[in-house]
């Protein structure tokens, strides 16, 4: 019993305990190597690393809803893109043009309702063909990058606004706008899954799908509501990102949806779905920032950040399933 | 009589849609457009889809035993970017860069086999992994920069990519010799009906004495295999490459093999629909080019067609079209 109660609490701390070791080896390893002028645990290099998380980790907050519902969302990254490009573009219509300033929450509009919709189609997709989500949404990441693509060819969208700018580059406390976007879609996410029954079953129908059909739940309405969620959420983190920075390149958010599915897996989330935290995806989030933060501050090459990601990615998969073994019993192959 | 006839063309149908779906396919763009079907033309689309092809087979067996291979793109950037390094090396030359290459691609499929097949960790998650760190190596190696030949006309490394044997580009003659020679290894051998149990029921085909963990760790050295010959041509075509080539390539690959009809469950799938799938999403790029639409036009196609064809064989299993979920 004792023994569970420590288990799970492995399981949890160990994202944060991972970044503690993260803080304090650079912290150290840039004092004591002296490979760097400045230190690490600098309020305003953390605050920075917040706002940097932002793009990748808004996203994720969602990926982790559709995962604990036992789907995925590969489409992400060109629903990112394609918000993005119809918050731009939306600017440069006439009629837009004309409104001036109050045009800008009209265009963050056009840009959420477009991931929103985009989302939609996934959902009703999975939930009427009966398709699984990884097929529906591989499909769509290629059809979607195409839409990217035929709206305004190979070339970038741009359209420069200053109020907007100085709106993403607004900060309280030091928090930029994306940094608090992100911590506002945390606990707000966090609040619907852990505070209401569509988080409750969510949970369930990740669980077990026959059982929370028996136990009366709408599974169909309850999939596609998660997979507008996370279209949506796309679209937010896209708002967030080309707010300040007002171009849009064709190939952005190429590999958002992989980054992401990282992120919520070191976070403690399984893939089968019925598990998995909102508190433990932003952890492992912050935990990749501070990794790709951390090795330019002691002067290794970027390269070496993939090279590193993708080996604890495999080993957290190792040590989850260490942890997960039920004892000897178990069918050894 | 006539009711059996419609249900025996049903079944026939159903079991080999994505094959009818091709012809009808291709019979009306060639009666839009005679040109199509031009034996220039079909050479060059199956040219340009031997790499992508090549790689389809090779994730056909990993697919059918039951796993993915997210790590192909990565994988094939690697890949080509060591033999043209090697290639360069003067210890090495063409002739030693590349085998080398392939050891070198074959113990990173290793890897893969390893940590799903034998420690039986999840496929998705661990190639998942293996992509960002294979490109991550491959940065490392080339420290970001492009590979390139330096004097292109004194090597016969163009061979692979460029060269033409009996009237057919090389390429072509590759993918489709290594297609034969995996789909009868897949429908023929014992090896090939053990990746089948073991993708259709891991723990009915461990109990049946099959060495589960062997034949996946198998199944990713295949994979591995074709990704380093793919490689290899897409190396010698351009006699050069950038260390994101393969980039994107996992996902549009695993989508060939989808559209050939293999279950991502695992248990089923042939070399033959691979190739056929392969061929779908190289003629529709092909036929829309033609059509005169932009090349980004068969994303949307390809999505539409995926999904189409996955409803349909779905949906003949079941019997209904719409899914029960409530």
């Amino acid at each position: 019993m004792q023994n569970e109660t420590l288990k799970r609490l492995i399981k949890n701390g160990a994202i944060w305990a991972f970044i503690v070791i993260q803080l304090v080896f650079f912290e150290v390893a840039g004092r004591w190597w002296s490979l760097s002028d400045s230190a690490f645990m600098d309020l305003d290099n953390m605050l920075l690393l917040l706002k940097q998380s932002a793009p990748i980790g808004i996203i994720a907050i969602g990926m982790t809803v559709v995962m604990i519902n036992g789907n995925i969302d590969l489409s992400v990254g060109a629903t990112y893109a394609l918000a993005g490009i119809v918050m731009l573009d939306s600017m440069n219509w006439p009629f837009m043009e004309a409104m001036g300033d109050a045009a800008i929450p009209l265009a963050w509009l056009f840009a959420l309702f477009t991931g929103a919709i985009l989302g939609l189609i996934n959902g009703v997709i999975v939930w009427k063909t009966g398709v699984d989500a990884f097929i529906v949404t591989l499909g769509a990441m290629l059809g979607y990058r195409g839409l990217v693509f035929m709206y305004n060819g190979e070339n970038p969208t741009y359209h420069l606004n200053w109020t907007m700018v100085d709106f993403a580059e607004a900060d309280i406390l030091g928090l930029q706008t994306p940094a608090l976007v992100f911590i506002a879609v945390v606990l707000i996410v966090w609040l619907m899954m852990t505070r209401t029954v569509h988080g409750r079953n969510a949970y369930a129908i990740g669980d077990n799908r026959e059982a929370a059909v028996n136990a009366g739940i709408r599974v169909g309405p309850h999939i596609v509501v998660n997979f507008v969620l996370i279209g949506f959420l796309a679209a937010l983190s896209a708002v967030a990102f080309y707010s300040g920075s007002g171009s849009v390149n064709p190939n952005d958010g190429m590999l958002f949806e992989l980054w992401a599915i990282t992120a919520v897996v070191l976070g403690g989330t399984k893939l089968a779905g019925g598990r998995g935290s909102i508190i433990g995806t932003l952890g492992g989030v912050i935990a990749i920032q501070l990794l790709r933060k951390g090795l330019g501050h002691i002067g290794a090459d970027t390269e070496t950040v993939n090279l590193v990601i993708g080996t604890i990615l495999i080993a957290v998969l190792f040590l989850d399933r260490q942890l997960n073994r039920k004892g000897a019993e178990e069918l050894k192959v | 009589m006539a009711d059996q006839a419609m249900k025996s063309l049903g079944s026939v149908l159903a079991r080999q849609g994505i094959l009818v779906a091709f012809i009808l396919f291709m019979v009306s763009f060639t009666l839009w457009n005679p040109r199509f079907i031009d034996i220039d033309n079909v050479f060059g689309v199956i040219r340009s889809s031997a790499i992508l092809g090549i790689m389809a087979l090779g994730v056909t067996f990993v697919v059918i035993g039951g796993n993915l291979d997210l790590s192909v793109g990565s994988m094939l950037s690697f890949s080509a970017i060591v033999v043209l390094d090697l290639h360069e090396n003067p210890a090495f030359g063409p002739a030693l860069a590349i085998p080398a290459m392939f050891a070198m691609t074959l113990c990173l499929g290793a890897i893969n086999g390893f940590l799903i097949g034998y420690l039986r960790l999840n496929s998705l998650i661990v190639t998942l992994g293996m992509l960002s760190a294979i490109h991550g190596l491959t940065l490392t190696y080339s420290g970001g920069q492009n590979m390139d030949i330096a004097n292109q006309n004194e090597t016969w490394f163009d061979v692979f990519g460029r060269g033409e044997a009996l009237g057919i580009p090389v390429p072509v003659l590759i993918f489709l010799l290594l297609a034969a020679f995996l789909g009868i290894v897949l429908a023929k051998t014992p090896f090939g009906r053990k990746v089948y149990a073991v993708g259709g029921n891991g723990t009915a085909a461990t109990f049946s004495g099959i060495p589960r963990a062997r034949v996946v760790f198998m199944t990713y050295l295949i994979s591995a295999f074709c990704v380093a010959t793919a490689g290899l041509i897409q190396a010698s075509r351009t006699m050069g490459a950038q260390n994101t080539v393969g980039q994107g390539m996992e996902l549009e690959v695993l989508a060939a093999v989808i559209l050939g009809g293999a279950s991502l469950l695992g248990g089923s799938g042939t070399i033959f629909k691979t190739v056929i799938g392969v061929l779908i999403l190289g003629f529709i790029q092909n036929g829309l080019l033609l059509a005169g639409l932009e090349f980004y036009v068969q994303f949307v196609v390809t999505w539409i067609i995926i999904i189409l064809a996955v409803w349909l064989d779905i949906a003949t299993k079941r019997g209904k079209l719409w899914s029960p979920i409530a």
